[in-house]
């Protein structure tokens, strides 16, 4: 092995046959990295807050841009994604649902739900905006 | 039932403390469950209550912090759970894909004094809007 040791290595990425459930596992990494810089924009609004009005008005003003609400479609969506896989992978820590039918109908359950919540979130903040 | 060999990679002191190559056993991980739990019931309170404060101004914002302790122990607890399983996670992140040892390190410490240091100024600010300064 080239590893020098006798540890097996594993195989390259591009052997594997593509599978759903393979692509909702670094979709949760990547929907992590995201919400992680999302916090930046979490950290600017509470500190705005606690500084003053004008910042707190610049905060509010940066969120309400287009570009503001584009970032925040993006990281609603990432959080309800990162949240319902989140308990999926909960639920294989209890040890359920662990065999790939379940693996499968968990990685449908997750992404339905995502844009479903995703999108009652925003139907419900843009009536009572 | 271990024995030590040349296929097993343990010395017998690393099989007697059993804390496996990472060194830390089951700590990182009961850690990020442990968030996770949390986060499940915070995550869904944050949205409600970030949906209710859309485009609030100052006065607003500032008088339901002032006049709800428990939002504010909430926001605090969401703050300061979320930037540990954040760390937590970028740890692993950084240690699948950065593999030079010194850019690994570097980065972990990166990410784990700003993670820190974004939840105390969160923690600080809601702190400061509670207490009515």
């Amino acid at each position: 092995m080239a590893n020098g040791s006798s540890r097996p290595l594993s195989p390259h990425l591009q052997v594997y046959r593509f599978q759903w459930t393979m692509a909702l596992s670094i979709t949760h990494r990547i929907t992590g990295v995201g919400l992680v810089l999302g916090t930046l924009l979490l950290t600017w609004w509470l500190v705005a807050a606690a500084a003053g009005p004008e910042a707190f008005a610049k905060a509010q003003k940066f969120i309400g841009s287009g570009m503001g609400l584009l970032l925040l479609f993006g990281w609603t969506w990432a959080l309800f994604y990162h949240l319902g896989n989140g308990i999926r992978h909960l639920v294989w820590d209890a040890g359920y649902a662990l065999d790939l039918k379940n693996a499968e109908l968990g990685a449908y359950i997750v992404a339905g739900a995502s844009l479903g919540l995703t999108i009652l979130a925003w139907i419900v903040g843009l009536a009572v905006w | 039932m271990t024995t030590h060999s040349a296929k097993n990679l343990r010395s017998p002191l690393s099989e007697a403390r059993g804390l496996g190559s990472s060194k830390y056993g089951t700590e990182h991980w009961w850690h990020q469950r442990l968030t996770a739990i949390a986060l499940v019931p915070l995550t869904i309170w944050f949205v409600i209550a970030v949906i209710s404060h859309l485009g609030a101004d100052h006065a607003q914002f500032t008088a339901w912090l002032k006049g709800s302790p428990l939002s504010a122990i909430l926001l605090i607890l969401t703050a300061g759970v979320t930037f540990h399983h954040a760390q937590g996670g970028m740890q692993v992140v950084i240690e699948d894909y950065v593999h030079v040892e010194w850019q690994k390190l570097a980065g972990i410490i990166a990410v784990k004094f700003l993670c820190y240091a974004l939840a105390a100024a969160c923690i600080f600010a809601v702190l400061k809007i509670s207490f009515g300064a």
